[in-house]
């Protein structure tokens, strides 16, 4: 298994020096220094995953949440409801059956790690970083505990600190991004992993694996691979063979980066408040002076006593 | 309120006080301090002290302990009625100031003046109280400025509300200064201060019009969590025009209230001429409302969500928009017709109730409408909320008892 991988690992960065070197027009069409070419990503093909949640033991681990003893994970009845993440638990696996043989179908869910990150854009403090791996990381040193982000994100994944009173931090999913930054290092889940459901490479690689998968197995998968288009696109990508609505993925996500549903409005009132301050200014000083005028006559031609109609102090 | 004897409050008037008797007329309303508290025992002040001594324990058990114990708020619904209520209710009724101060000063409207002050003081308080309700929903409070001064998210919607809440509320501290400035009989600094109130006035549509729609804008970015019946590219100007609504019913509502309960402070009052500029702002109000439900349903044959309408949300969208839209704008052009100001008076009360019902729809019960987990308030959220409205309105009394908010003051010229 760990020699697949290994191998799966040198393919891909071997291929992944070749699309750097061979001229790629998205990279320099793109002025910003960000190498798409190098961001990382996970396939999880959810025909293999036996659903024994080692992932989650190592997660907590890597993590340092709570975390219990490792034979625990083997207990079934947490599949009785549908889990999120939350404030200590990064990620968790779902059981759903599948409709057509009635099979457990085990989905392993955590932050996705978007292209374009809605958490990001929705951030008023600048909290969260898209790296040039492809990680999604956030700085609880500047965050305001606003929870914006929870709001903006389409897949539900940033979760909070509620019980923590007065340092309350945003907790998700960090890819590992302090192995994934080493040469060589992958995600705690991944490496933990015993079956090929997880794999971790680079994103573009993935997903012309993952389309090689489907085209050479066919009837297993459906033609869909989710988190490529998704919300602009996101690291961490699914297989399935089922509609991914069929277990708990939204299928209503467009293919538009989440952050452009508020860039729109933002050009437009900034661009607004700078054409729209002029006349206010000119109709402010056309007003002034009106008063001006109307002061000076007043003051040449009747002494009386200003109009009014509410009510004096005696 | 409190009744204070006519040769008393004269004193109030004199220059160049000592600092005792200082204290005894700004402060005390010309009483001594024995006649002051014993002034304050009416039924109001009981009802509003019974809210406060539970209120602020409660306030103080969520700064000591966090969100947790003290909300219903969970990682599903990150937000409940602080933001919904306090925040997004909030700065739409105190969108008063903007509209009176936008008609008065640079529609030229005159005969609105003595609207102004009041207008202008329920805004200020409005953002300075949804300010202080945002403070108990923001898990590290005590970071509130960092979008100021630490770190800047250019891309984030809530960063362009942080600033214009910043600016608006010192605009609005312009405009109310010279009312402060009479009370310390600071002439120099009242002048000053009121020739730039139309500066302010200028910078304040441009601000307050920015954050107003920016508040709607918030939710552009979750489409798939907005019920598509409140979800709409035009969520900006749906808040901006709910705003002006809520701006003008409010002067309305807020006035006759004011006029109600401060009687006695204005003396040589117009009713006539009260009762036909409340008729104005119903006018006003009409249109707007009118505007604002074919916009609506503009919004809804643009997007094709029609065949949401014969669902339970539907019905409850027909509700508010029928109900709390539509009928106050037919009731407005009733009365504004037929000269009803009373009925008038009545519709600006439904209108406001319409706006609040708007806001706690669009951040509450048609926010993650698919959700399995929904949301409720937990007691302690409710209790912090009714506080806080509770001290709004205890501030407000108590600057309108001491400062020239109502009428003009005798020794100044009018500012306007």
């Amino acid at each position: 298994m760990g020699m697949n991988r290994r191998d799966f690992l040198k393919r891909t960065a071997a291929l992944a020096g070749t699309a750097v070197l061979s001229n790629n027009p998205r990279i320099s069409a793109d002025q910003t220094p960000v190498d798409i070419a190098a961001r990382y990503g996970v396939l999880v093909d959810t025909t293999v995953c036996n659903g024994c949640r080692r992932c989650e033991w190592a997660c907590n681990e890597w993590n340092k949440n709570p975390n219990l003893p490792i034979k625990l994970f083997d207990n079934k009845s947490v599949f009785n409801k549908t889990r999120r993440t939350h404030s200590a638990t990064f990620t968790v696996v779902n059981r759903f059956i599948n409709p057509k043989d009635l099979t457990p179908i085990y989905v392993k869910k955590q932050c996705m790690h978007c292209e374009d990150p809605a958490c990001k854009s929705a951030c008023f403090v600048d909290a969260f970083k898209k790296t040039e791996k492809g990680a999604v990381i956030y700085n609880a040193g500047v965050c305001v505990g606003c929870r914006y982000c929870m709001v903006a994100c389409p897949f539900d994944i940033p979760a909070y600190e509620y019980y923590e009173p007065l340092n309350p931090r945003i907790t998700k999913c960090t890819f590992c991004f302090d192995r994934i930054s080493k040469e060589g290092g992958v995600p705690a889940c991944v490496k933990i992993c015993p079956t090929e459901t997880l794999w971790f490479g680079k994103r573009e690689e993935l997903i012309h694996l993952a389309h090689e998968r489907i085209t050479n197995n066919p009837g297993k998968y459906i033609d869909h691979i989710y988190g490529e288009h998704e919300a602009g696109g996101t690291s961490w990508l699914y297989l399935s063979s089922v509609p991914f609505d069929r277990i708990g993925f939204r299928t209503d996500i467009s293919k538009t980066p989440i952050p452009n549903l508020s860039k729109g409005f933002l050009f437009m009132t900034k661009v607004f408040e700078i054409v729209a301050a002029w006349p206010l200014v000119f109709g402010a000083f056309h007003v002034i002076s009106k008063i001006r005028n109307q002061r000076n006559n007043h003051d040449a031609h009747s002494p009386e006593e200003k109009e009014g109609n509410h009510g004096k102090k005696p | 309120m409190m009744p204070i004897p006519l040769k008393k409050r004269k004193v109030t008037m004199e220059r160049n006080p000592d600092s005792a008797s200082w204290i005894q007329n700004k402060l005390f309303l010309g009483m001594t301090f024995p006649e002051y508290i014993k002034s304050n025992f009416t039924l109001p002040n009981a009802i509003a002290a019974i809210i406060l001594i539970i209120a602020i324990p409660v306030m103080a058990y969520r700064f000591l302990f966090g969100l947790g114990p003290s909300t219903n708020l969970s990682d599903t619904n990150p937000w409940g009625i602080w933001i919904g209520v306090d925040v997004l209710c909030g700065i739409a009724l105190a969108a008063g100031g903007l509209v009176i101060g936008t008609a008065y000063h640079l529609f030229g409207m005159k005969q609105y003046h003595h609207f102004v002050r009041p207008a202008i003081l329920t805004s200020l308080l409005g953002y300075l109280f949804a300010v202080f309700g945002l403070l108990f929903d923001l898990g590290r409070y005590y970071r509130l400025p960092y979008p100021m001064v630490v770190s800047f998210g250019f891309s984030s919607i809530m960063f362009l509300i942080a600033w214009h809440f910043a600016l608006y509320i010192m605009i609005l501290f312009i405009e109310w200064s010279p009312a402060l400035f009479e009370w310390f009989n600071q002439r120099k600094l009242r002048e000053w201060f009121s020739k730039l109130a139309i500066w302010a006035t200028v910078f304040g549509v441009i601000i307050a019009g920015g954050h107003q729609s920016a508040l709607g804008a918030l939710f552009l970015i979750a489409p798939g969590k907005l019920h598509p019946l409140w979800y709409s590219e035009l969520l900006p100007l749906y808040f901006l025009l709910t705003a002006v609504v809520a701006g003008l019913t409010m002067v309305i509502f807020e006035s006759t209230l004011t006029h109600r309960a401060f009687k006695r402070q204005l003396e040589d009052f117009n009713t006539a001429e009260f009762n036909r500029l409340t008729l104005g702002l119903g006018k006003a109000s009409s249109a707007a409302l009118f505007t604002y439900f074919f916009l609506k349903f503009f919004g809804i044959a643009h997007s094709h969500t029609w065949k949401y309408l014969t669902t339970p949300y539907g019905y409850w969208f027909l509700i508010e928009m029928l109900g709390f839209v539509l009928l106050p704008a037919f009731l407005f052009a009733y009365s504004v017709r037929y000269k009803k100001v009373r009925m008038a008076r009545w519709t600006a009360f439904l209108a406001v109730t319409g706006v609040v019902l708007n806001r706690i729809n669009t951040s509450i019960i048609a926010f993650n409408w698919n959700a399995a987990e929904r949301y409720y308030p937990h007691w302690m959220e409710v209790t912090i909320t009714v506080g806080i409205i509770t001290m709004e309105v205890l501030a407000f009394r108590w600057i309108v008892n001491r400062m020239a908010i109502l009428y003009d003051h005798p020794e100044y010229e009018s500012s306007h």
